[in-house]
């Protein structure tokens, strides 16, 4: 581990007076990054990228080099960068706050990847609640096009570059990248069958790379400082720094970048960061990495929020979403609420996921409101085991995550919080709850 | 009965206008390509998206209606039916419902004299998935526009806005 202090890279600029404008940016050194990738050529951009252990910030940490170096340079169709800022993870609102606080640093991504894989076309696809976000990355990127930056020549060079802010319209699903091909061809969010991946078969049958907002974000600071000195930032197998995003029951919640050596509890309780928890309460349990990833206990949250280590403990670092529960928290409601969630959002294409979602909510319900019965618990297992059935690993009977994304966190709330669902039921009632929509089953929340 | 014109003239030379610019970002054969843009201009323009405008996106696209209906009939934002002039869409998952959110939401039914799920000429009350403020919780959307930190007061000014 380095000793020199933390150096922020993704959030360096946030905060400065207009960050989000061109010329704010280039007043922080921005766009030089551009201007170095163009001279060092495609090859050696994907090499450095790949050398950096840059890490796909979206939710799977699939190594974004790897992930370019699939595009096939020799295909005759177009290629596309399809960036995915479908940002619907609850718990995850970091790309968000990229978007508007610092939009230039994600387009220069997007150039020198774009210049990297041979892209002429980059499609921006935002989540369709992201109005402002929309309308603060479309000034930016014109005021890249006048530049000189996007448009018919790239920096100056024979290189035509077209990029379009797109925003979809209220479907988790389409975060999922094959989905978001479909929302972006004019359809629905169905997730693709894969193989192929969209780097073969991709937008419009073409090649393309779907990268996360923040991966993109990450880009410039990797080709501006280089492959080494990135990778060397982090553990083995993950380079730079992580954007992550603290919420529920902390007395600071917000967005923080950390070096990956931050554990969830060093998150929660520094001065820094969370700078603990409400007055009186403990940390009874927290998901580390957005809401389909499986549940902390608090007695396990001495673990880094790095992609190996959560991975080691069978969790994942997923899309960066920390949510705290403290000790006055129904784990059964809690349950509840994110269950519900996959419910809603499944896009019903795969039995297992379609009725498995809704099914499981409905035991959960019930247990919740007190009609639970013997033996919910285990129903609540085998329907679990049925979307996924090598919990806690994914890997289920879906054509894509959402699926495990759903079973994953039942079966962790269930096993590690068993002893709360079986008081529900032998009470016959919430044990933290005050009546309906009480304030019982979450403590007392900001809304008051 | 006798069609009213879907658009007044000014509407029709948006969205001919808007959409042609639209359709120039996607390849020449990929129109269809274009249908959430086009349903949103749609939106925009009628506050929702009705038959004869659905009808209107797929001549325009080159699909067909069902296409169109498929589409307009997954993602939450569209709505095939009018809703009320204010579509206020509360978020009550897990981050959000650390922070309140269920409090906030039976505070608006009282409020509101709607259950979630319910309308009325003036509002379209909806419990809707997390919108990326967990840590401006407890949040909602009217319409487009987010609030967050929500408290009772702030809740009050912006019911108080919603005439």
């Amino acid at each position: 581990m380095s000793t020199t202090p933390f150096e922020k890279l993704i959030t360096r600029n946030w905060g400065k007076p207009g960050s989000h404008t061109l010329d704010g940016y280039k007043k922080n050194g921005g766009y030089k990054a551009l201007e170095k990738a163009l001279e060092m050529g495609p090859a050696a951009i994907i090499d450095a990228v790949k050398k950096s252990n840059l890490r796909g910030r979206g939710g799977a940490g699939f190594p974004t080099g790897m992930k370019w170096s699939f595009v096939p340079r020799d295909s005759p169709k177009p290629k596309y960068l399809a960036v995915n800022g479908d940002e619907s993870e609850p718990g995850t609102f970091k790309d968000r706050y990229i978007l508007e606080n610092d939009p230039h640093m994600m387009l220069e991504g997007i150039a020198i990847a774009s210049y990297a894989l041979d892209v002429h076309t980059c499609y921006v696809y935002l989540r369709g609640e992201f109005k402002k976000q929309a309308e603060i990355l479309q000034k930016a990127l014109d005021e890249a096009y006048q530049a000189g930056i996007f448009g018919k020549k790239l920096l100056g060079r024979d290189y035509p570059l077209d990029c379009y802010v797109v925003r979809g319209a209220g479907a988790y699903i389409c975060g999922e990248e094959t989905a978001l091909l479909e929302s972006l061809e004019g359809k629905k969010g169905w997730p693709r069958l894969k193989p192929p991946f969209p780097a073969v078969v991709g937008l419009f049958g073409c090649p393309t790379v779907v990268n996360n907002v923040e991966t993109l974000a990450s880009v410039p600071h990797v080709i501006e400082r280089g492959a080494e000195w990135y990778a060397k930032l982090g553990p083995e197998r993950s380079g730079g720094t992580r954007v992550v995003c603290l919420s529920g029951s902390v007395n600071r919640p917000g967005v923080y970048e950390i070096p990956l050596h931050v554990t969830v509890r060093e998150l929660i309780e520094s001065p820094q960061y969370g700078q603990g928890m409400p007055p009186g309460r403990k940390v009874k349990a927290v998901i580390p990495g957005g809401s389909s990833a499986p549940v902390l206990s608090g007695d396990e949250i001495d673990v880094a929020l790095e992609f190996e280590a959560l991975k080691n403990v069978q969790n994942m670092a997923g899309s960066g979403g920390v949510i705290v529960m403290d000790d006055q928290t129904c784990m059964v409601r809690a349950l509840w609420r994110v269950a519900r969630f996959y419910a809603e959002e499944s896009c019903g294409q795969c039995t297992p996921c379609r009725e498995g979602t809704a099914w499981q909510t409905r035991i959960i319900r019930a247990i919740e409101e007190g009609r639970g019965q013997p033996g919910d618990v285990e129903k609540l297992l085998n329907v679990v085991q049925a979307i996924a059935p090598y919990p806690p690993i994914g890997l289920g009977n879906t054509i894509c995550a959402l699926g495990d994304a759903a079973a994953l966190p039942t079966h962790s709330f269930v096993t590690k919080f068993r002893a709360e669902f079986e008081a529900h039921i032998q009470e016959k009632r919430c044990p933290f709850g005050a009546g309906h929509h009480g304030w019982g089953h979450f403590g007392s929340g900001g809304f008051a | 009965m006798a069609n009213e014109a879907l658009f007044t003239p000014a509407e029709q030379m948006k969205f001919d206008q808007e959409l042609s610019e639209i359709l120039s970002h996607y390849p020449a054969d990929r129109k269809s390509a274009a249908m959430l843009p086009a349903l949103r201009l749609l939106q925009s323009i009628k506050g929702w998206l009705p038959p004869e405008g659905m009808t209107l996106v797929a001549e325009r696209l080159e699909t067909s209606v069902a296409r169109v209906y498929e589409v307009a009939t997954f993602y939450v934002m569209f709505h095939t039916k009018k809703p009320g002039k204010y579509t206020i869409d509360v978020c009550t998952n897990l981050s959000c419902s650390l922070r309140g959110a269920e409090s906030l939401l039976a505070y608006l039914e009282k409020k509101l004299g709607l259950r979630a799920g319910e309308m009325n000429e003036m509002f379209y009350l909806r419990e809707t998935e997390c919108l990326a403020s967990c840590g401006t919780a407890p949040c909602l959307q009217v319409n487009e526009e987010h609030y967050e930190n929500l408290t009772r007061e702030s809740v009050d000014e912006l019911l108080g806005k919603l005439t």
